[in-house]
Parts: C-alpha cells; sequence; structure tokens
C-alpha cells in the first residue's frame, strides 16, 4: 500500500518544489503532472481497493519517525502563524494556535496507551480521495490557466502563482491526510493544515480586505481546532486510547466519556463547514482568485467538515448532540439560502449556496440515521462537482465580462455559449429533478420524518422553495433576450479552464445518469460498513421510476426543441404598450426620447440581505451551540 | 399494474375534457356572480380550437419549445400522479414544470412577460412549502408516499390531516392564479402587467398554455381528491363532491377579493402553511410517536 504515503507526501513535497521554482513554463508543467500523477493515484487506489472487494484495510501501528516528523511540522507552523499574527497585528489569534499545539504536544507525550493503526481506508475514506484527487486535479489544472489570466487583469497584485499553486497542491495532500488518518493526533495535525492552508489562500493578494478575510477565516477554524484539541486530550486521558474508531465506537457504546469530545469534533466540525455563527469566513474567501475558492467550497475544506460529521453520524444518532447539529444544520440551510436570493454578485450566491447545502448535509449527518447518510453522501458527490464547475465557470465569466454580477450574465447563452451551457448544467445538478439533489432531498425529507425532528422538517420544507427560487432566476437570467449589442464580447477562455469544466461538465451528466447504480455498488455498502447493516434506501419501484424521469427531462426539451424548429413561426416584436423603437431593446419614454429596456431580478436586499439578517441569526446558532454544551456538560459532570 | 395503465390513459384523454368543462363551469359561475350571463358552457374549447387554427405569432421561436416542454412535464406529473406511483417525486417533476413555464415567459425579454414570470417564481416559493407538507401529512398518516397506498388506506387521510388540507385548499388559489393571488398574471388585459407571464404567447402556444393549465388543474383537484379517497369505493364520490366544493370556493375567493401584494401574498401563505399545516404535523408526530 505504498500509494497511501504517495498520496500524502507527494503533493506536500511537489508544493515544496513550486514554492522555489521561478520559470513559468516549469511550473505549469509541475502542475499539469502533478494533476494527472494525483489523479492516477487516486485510481490506483480505487482499483487496489476494489480487487480487494473493498474490505477495510489498517495500516501503520508503529509511526515512530512520522510522528516526529508531523510534532515538527506542527511546531512549525504554529510558528508561522504567530510571526504572521504579529506581522499583521492580529496578536491574539496566535493563541488559538499556540494553546491546541501545546495541549495536543501533552496529550501526545503523556500518552501511553497501545499503538493503534494510524491510516484507516475504507469506502468513505475512499470516495473522500476520489474527490479530493479528481476535482482538486481539475481545479490545479483550471488554475494554471486562469493565474495568467488573472495576472494579466489584476497588476496591482505580486505575482506569485508558483506560490498559489503550491499551496493548491499543499491543501490536497493535507486533505488526503486527514481522510486517510484514523490517529486522532494525526487527524488533528491534518486539520490544522488545512486551516492554515486556506488562510494563506485568502489572503494571497495581500489587500486589505484580504488580510481581514484571511485572519477572520483563521480565528474561526483555529477556534475549532482548539475546541478540537481539547476534546482529544480528554478522551485520551479518560479512555486511554488515540483511535479514531475507538473514538467513534465509544460513542456508539454510550461511552460517558465520549460524549463531550464527540460534541467537541462536531462543533471543530461546524467551524469548518462554515456553518452558522461561523458562515462569514466562507463568504470573505471570495476575495481570493477563483480557483481557491473553487477548492475551498466543493472539493477540500468543507468537505473535511462533513466527512468528521459522517464519520460521527452513528454515534450522534439520537444523542443531543446529534439533535442540536441536525437543528444547526436545518436552520442554516434554510436562512443562509434565504439570503442566497438577496445576492446578485455570482461567487457571492454559490457562496451562500454552498453554505445551505453544507446545511443539509450537517442536518443529515446529525440525524445520524442510514438513509440521511445516504442523502448526505450523495449530497456531497453532487455538490462537490456542481460548485467547483460553478465556481470555475464564474471564474472564466468574469476574465471575459469583467463582471461577476448575474445581471450582467442577461442573455449570456447568446453570446458566450459554451460557458452558459456548462453554467447551466452546473445549476441543474444543484436542484433540478431528477439530479441528486433532489433525489437526497427526498431522503432527507423522509429521514426527518422518520426522526420526527419537526424543526428539521420545516426547515428542509421551506429551504427547498427559497432555494429553487435562486437558482431559477439565475437560470432565466442566461437565456433571455441581450440587451444590448454584444458582439464585442469575446470568449478569452483558455483550453486548459475549457478542459477542465468539460471534464466536469460531463462528470455532473454521467453521475445524474449512473447514480441509481452508484447507490447499488457504492453507497449501500458504505452504509453496511458504517451502521453494520444491509438494507436499501431506494426500493426497486422508486429505481424505475428515476430511469423514467431522467430519460424525460434529458429527451423532452431536445425533442420538442427539434420539432418547434419545423414550426413556421411569424416573428413580432415584444408587446411594449406600442412604443417599441423598432427592436426589442429600447423604448420611447413619455418626453418623447429613447430609452433602453433594462429587465432585472427581484433581490430583496432590504428584507433578506446579508447585513439584515445575518446578525440575528449568528446569535440564534450560537445560542443553540451554547444550550448544546451546557447540556452536555450538565450530562457528563 | 393494468389499473395503473388504464388510469393514466384516462387522465391523459379525459383532463383536457374535465379541464376545459371546469373552466367554462367557473367562467358561468363567476358571470352569475356579476350578474352577467356569461358564455356558453363550453366556450373554452370554442377559444381553443380558434387559437389552433391561427397563425403561430411569438416573439422567439425558443418559446415554443419551452413551453411545450412545459405541457410534458406537467402531463408526466398528472401520469405519475394517476399512476399511483411516488407523490413527493410527482411534486419534484411538478416543480420541475413550473420552471420551464418560468423560462418559456422569461426568455421573450418582453418587459411584461418577464415581470409576470418573476412573479411566477414568487407565487412557487409562496406554494411549495405547503405542497410538500401536503406529501408529509400522507407519508405520516399511511406510512408511505407511494399514491395507491395513500388512497388505499383504512380512514380518509383528511381525518388526520384538516389543518394539511386547509393549507393546501389556501395555496391552491396561488397555484391556479386566482384573485387575490392573481400576481403573476391575471384574466384581463388592462391591467398595469398585462397579461404577465402569458402576455406574449399567442395563438398555438396560449393554447399550449391553456391546455396544459386544464391538465394541471385536473391533477391538483386530483390531490384535493387524494384527501378523501380510502378504500372504501363510496368515498370517491364523496372525493367528487368534496372537489367541487373546493372549485366553486375558490370561484367564490376569486369573484369576491381585490389583487394582494406580493410580500402579503408569501407572508400570508407562509404563516398559514406553518400555523395550520406545521401544527397539524406537529400534533400527528407527538400522537404516533
Amino acid at each position: 500500500m505504498i500509494v497511501v504515503p504517495f498520496l500524502i507526501c507527494v503533493p506536500l513535497i511537489l508544493s515544496g518544489v513550486l514554492m522555489f521554482v521561478k520559470s513559468e513554463k516549469i511550473q505549469s508543467w509541475l502542475a499539469y503532472v502533478g494533476a494527472v500523477v494525483m489523479a492516477t493515484a487516486v485510481g490506483v487506489l480505487g482499483y487496489g481497493r476494489i480487487l480487494g472487494g473493498f474490505a477495510p484495510i489498517e495500516l501503520y501501528y508503529e509511526t515512530e519517525i512520522a510522528d516526529r516528523v508531523i510534532f515538527a511540522a506542527e511546531i512549525v507552523m504554529m510558528l508561522v502563524v504567530t510571526y504572521l499574527c504579529f506581522k499583521y497585528d492580529k496578536k491574539p489569534v496566535c493563541l488559538l494556535s499556540v494553546i491546541p499545539t501545546v495541549v495536543i504536544a501533552i496529550t501526545e507525550f503523556g500518552f501511553n496507551g497501545h499503538e493503534t493503526a494510524h491510516i484507516y481506508i475504507d469506502r468513505l475514506a475512499m470516495l473522500m480521495c476520489l474527490i479530493i484527487g479528481v476535482i482538486g486535479g481539475l481545479i490545479i489544472v483550471y488554475a494554471v490557466g486562469y493565474m495568467s489570466g488573472y495576472h494579466m487583469h489584476h497588476k496591482e497584485v505580486e505575482d506569485r502563482r508558483g506560490y498559489f499553486i503550491a499551496l493548491l497542491f499543499f491543501f490536497m495532500g493535507a486533505m488526503f491526510g486527514f481522510v486517510l488518518s484514523s490517529s486522532l493526533i494525526w487527524l488533528f495535525f491534518f486539520w490544522e493544515c488545512t486551516s492554515i492552508c486556506s488562510f494563506l489562500l485568502i489572503g494571497y493578494t495581500r489587500t486589505e480586505e484580504a488580510v481581514n478575510n484571511s485572519f477572520r477565516a483563521l480565528w474561526m477554524n483555529l477556534l475549532g481546532g482548539l475546541v478540537l484539541s481539547l476534546g482529544i486530550f480528554y478522551f485520551a486521558f479518560y479512555v486511554g486510547t488515540l483511535s479514531f474508531r475507538d473514538f467513534i465506537q465509544a460513542g456508539i457504546d454510550g461511552n460517558i466519556y465520549a460524549i463531550l469530545p464527540i460534541a467537541a469534533m462536531a462543533f471543530a466540525a461546524l467551524t469548518k463547514s462554515a456553518q452558522l455563527p461561523f458562515s462569514t469566513w466562507l463568504l470573505g474567501a471570495m476575495v481570493a482568485p477563483t480557483p481557491s475558492s473553487a477548492l475551498l467550497h466543493s472539493a477540500t475544506m468543507v468537505k473535511a467538515g462533513i466527512y468528521v460529521l459522517f464519520r460521527l453520524a452513528p454515534a450522534m444518532n439520537g444523542t443531543t448532540t446529534g439533535d442540536m447539529i441536525a437543528l444547526i444544520g436545518g436552520f442554516t440551510f434554510f436562512v443562509s439560502s434565504m439570503m442566497a436570493i438577496a445576492q446578485s454578485d455570482a461567487k457571492r450566491v454559490l457562496a451562500m449556496s454552498t453554505v445551505s447545502n453544507l446545511g443539509l448535509m450537517v442536518a443529515c449527518a446529525g440525524s445520524g440515521t442510514p438513509e440521511t447518510i445516504w442523502a448526505g453522501v450523495f449530497l456531497m458527490i453532487f455538490h462537490a462537482v456542481s460548485k467547483s464547475l460553478l465556481f470555475l465557470d464564474v471564474g472564466a465569466t468574469e476574465n471575459t465580462l469583467h463582471s461577476r454580477d448575474i445581471e450582467d450574465m442577461h442573455g449570456m447563452l447568446y453570446f458566450l455559449p459554451m460557458l452558459s451551457v456548462f453554467m447551466f448544467i452546473g445549476i441543474a445538478g444543484m436542484f433540478l429533478a431528477p439530479f441528486g439533489m433532489l433525489i437526497s432531498k427526498w431522503a432527507a425529507l423522509r429521514a426527518a420524518i422518520d426522526g420526527k425532528n419537526v424543526a428539521l422538517l420545516l426547515f428542509i420544507v421551506f429551504g427547498s422553495a427559497t432555494t429553487s427560487f435562486y437558482w431559477s432566476k439565475w437560470m432565466g437570467k442566461l437565456i433571455c433576450h441581450p440587451h444590448a449589442e454584444h458582439s464585442h464580447i469575446k470568449d478569452i477562455t483558455r483550453l486548459n479552464e475549457t478542459v477542465s469544466m468539460g471534464i466536469q461538465a460531463v462528470l455532473m451528466i454521467v453521475l445524474c445518469v449512473a447514480f441509481p447504480f452508484l447507490s447499488k455498488i457504492f453507497v449501500d455498502p458504505l452504509l453496511d460498513e458504517m451502521f453494520g447493516t444491509s438494507g436499501e434506501v431506494l426500493s426497486q419501484g422508486l429505481l424505475y421510476m428515476l430511469v423514467i424521469i431522467i430519460c424525460f427531462v434529458f429527451a423532452v426539451p431536445p425533442i420538442t426543441y427539434y420539432y418547434s424548429r419545423r414550426i413556421h413561426s411569424n416573428i413580432k416584436l415584444a408587446y411594449m404598450g406600442g412604443i417599441n423603437t423598432g427592436d426589442n431593446s429600447s423604448f420611447v419614454d413619455s418626453m418623447g426620447e429613447e430609452k433602453m429596456l433594462w429587465l432585472s431580478n427581484y433581490y430583496f436586499a432590504n428584507r433578506i440581505g446579508i447585513r439584515k439578517i445575518m446578525l440575528p441569526c449568528q446569535l440564534f446558532a450560537a445560542a443553540i451551540i451554547i444550550i448544546m454544551f451546557c447540556i452536555i456538560l450538565g450530562v457528563t459532570l | 399494474m393494468r389499473n395503473s395503465i388504464i388510469s393514466v390513459a384516462a387522465y391523459l384523454l379525459l383532463a383536457p375534457v374535465i379541464g376545459g368543462l371546469l373552466d367554462g363551469i367557473d367562467r358561468k359561475i363567476s358571470a352569475r356572480m356579476q350578474r352577467r350571463v356569461g358564455p356558453p358552457l363550453l366556450q373554452p374549447f370554442y377559444d381553443v380550437s380558434k387559437l389552433l387554427k391561427k397563425q403561430v405569432i411569438s416573439v422567439t421561436n425558443a418559446q415554443t419549445f419551452l413551453l411545450m416542454s412545459y405541457m410534458i412535464f406537467i402531463l408526466l406529473t398528472g401520469a405519475m400522479f394517476f399512476a399511483g406511483t411516488d407523490i413527493l417525486l410527482c411534486m419534484f417533476v411538478l416543480s420541475t414544470a413550473a420552471m420551464f413555464l418560468y423560462f418559456a415567459a422569461t426568455v421573450t425579454g418582453s418587459p411584461y412577460s418577464t415581470i409576470g414570470a418573476s412573479r411566477e417564481l414568487i407565487q412557487t416559493i409562496a406554494y411549495e412549502p405547503a405542497v410538500l407538507m401536503s406529501c408529509v401529512g400522507f407519508y405520516l398518516v399511511d406510512g408511505s408516499f407511494e399514491i395507491s397506498k395513500i388512497a388505499s388506506s383504512q380512514i380518509s387521510s383528511i381525518m388526520y390531516l384538516p389543518g394539511v388540507f386547509a393549507a393546501f385548499v389556501f395555496i391552491l388559489t396561488i397555484k391556479m392564479r386566482k384573485s387575490p393571488f392573481d400576481i403573476s398574471t391575471s384574466h384581463h388585459a388592462h391591467q398595469e402587467i398585462v397579461k404577465g407571464v402569458t402576455s406574449e404567447m399567442g395563438a398555438r402556444n396560449l393554447a399550449i398554455f391553456t391546455v396544459t393549465e386544464w391538465y394541471e388543474n385536473v391533477f391538483l383537484m386530483g390531490v384535493v381528491g387524494l384527501f378523501i379517497v380510502n378504500k372504501d369505493p363510496i368515498s370517491i364520490a364523496v372525493a367528487v363532491a368534496v372537489i367541487f366544493a373546493v372549485f366553486f370556493l375558490e370561484i367564490l375567493i376569486d369573484n369576491t377579493s381585490a389583487r394582494m401584494k406580493q410580500y402579503e401574498m408569501l407572508k400570508l401563505s407562509w404563516t398559514i402553511t406553518l400555523v395550520l399545516a406545521g401544527c397539524n404535523i406537529w400534533v400527528l408526530m407527538l400522537m404516533i410517536k
């Protein structure tokens, strides 16, 4: 199983190399090769797992040297963070890095229990590896082309693209390490790696806004890390093991000493997956160049939190922690979809919708039944693909239009057809029938009813209405007739960007068609592994129904399109009260002058904008968390 | 299996007839409420057949295919419903259909049509929660989302779901775009948004829209009936009576109320969904425990 250290170490080494390579040619060459190698390595791992029948494996019991290296790296990271905190005058933040490092050091050196496996690979880990390797790799391929365009337009930003791509690789390696680790110490180390890496990525441009936002991301994530380290310390001290699997088992068995650490870990996961009250860091992350937003949002960072919650799900089922986490998830799902309605900046819509979708996944994990995890896993897969596609697409659109406002995408289908079609596929993947999101919602709803969780049920019901609102209005914007002359707009998307997006679009469609089978051969067994029960979430009848709907959705619009082309229709001007000026783009106003017709969407920014409702929502969510910890402390102490 | 094929075929063939007749009854009763004689009962059919004979006029060619897709998805929704499949999936397909209508209106780039389309989306988020809550209610009472099982339950679902039923009847007014919720379109073209979503639909496209609306109304009335039907065949007769009562109620509301603002609509419909359907479901969950 040499491929496991390969997956973790090669991106880290590669990022080290990239930091020092100055030639642009070599940089991009290294990035392409690196991305392909990583995707291939994941493929090799996957192939090996298929040959092994996906039996879970444990590796590396004795890891003296690796432990030392990791410890040293942790100290280095702490020093880097402390240095940067002093440099930018954010001194208190460094405490959040120093304290956890000390706590973990005490735990590690004071610990004398038996050594357990440090690496554990099962289906969930394998799935995460696939997402990280494939989507992450595609994002890196895209990043190479994007960054050269970016630096052409943003002369004011210092060109450090080697450093940027190095960070992307570093992130990738850290994520692999994170999902494969079975030792709590390792888990914590990689956890901190991703926090710091995202901090560096957000601060890439070094503008004042970027620095402030990056420090916000840093303190929120490090706060999660701090609570996580305390949880690990508590658990190691009372139960005497540092194995992640024993940790979960203790939770399932109802060990009283596991309750608090599980709550701590779930809390840390909330910070990482940007749930309320910690959603603001993900919004701030938008200042960074697009590939990093794509990476943070779709394939890596936020999925780390979801991954942990999925792991904890069997232990959270029916506990106070589980109920509260589900409540926060459902609440976040609903209110952030409302806030998404009020945004017109495409990236902010994507950010709010990421928060919202993650909320649904968190709610699924918190409920912790096989059905909800089934739904959650599919949400995660579909979300990863469609979100990264959408981010990359918005980035490419921005390079071409010099704007990422959805209002400026009015009629984009007519002047940027390729980008619009990709965007359409991405959005459809997020919410239209029969795409995965919808089926997952079906399962989540059923689980909320079975779990008799009224609050969660209401959040899902109302949240799904608001979700379809902001997606539909965006799609509508793409297809309507352009306002003005657009022949000067030229698509300047580079080939590598197109290839990256094209692969993801195809992947999206393949996933939609193949997901009933994916459910049967991969996700159902994954649930068996996790819960030890067999059974299928999707009944046979439903499966047929889905296939029929899929056929319809894919076939009807093209067929009707083909049919309608043969109808001879008489094209007339749109109705404007008889004051058109010869075409559909302008009219005569009451002063007798020609005015351009300008159509825009509803946003309700004054009613449900971020400024208006973010703070109350954060307070509410914070109150839920505080109540949760009070109850849990009351039970355990 | 055979039964469901028969009922799907019956739906596809008879729904336009029933829907057209309902439309005719609607016009007749409305006219009488306004002390007019009103058009003959079969007037909607005459209108549609005349529209079909006209030359196709549109602002953009794309509208035709989007409208046709809208129609086919509504047909699929109804077919799935009468085949007795999963009601939640049925509603999801319905929302996909609604999106195609939105596209068909917005693709024109016409001001009145676009504003109608935007308002149509607001109508969608106003009624969707109650629709989903109805599905949840059926699941709680009958233990399944399957329509065939819901329809053959021991006791009519409405006995357990009075609040949900009330909420559903309330949002029917929104779904059918009747006053006070004729926000995205209106019966008469002299209002401030002309005809809203249908402003730019002419000739055959308008015919497609009208017939699709008939199909949709029959499907919606089917859902109303589903609240009543149980394994006793007599319940079907009761269901038909209830459907007529509900339909009459809609006409009455339509003729006695003035148009509302969209925020008020949203607030009102969400409040009603939350209070009536939400409490109903909550109590049910407590009972079933």
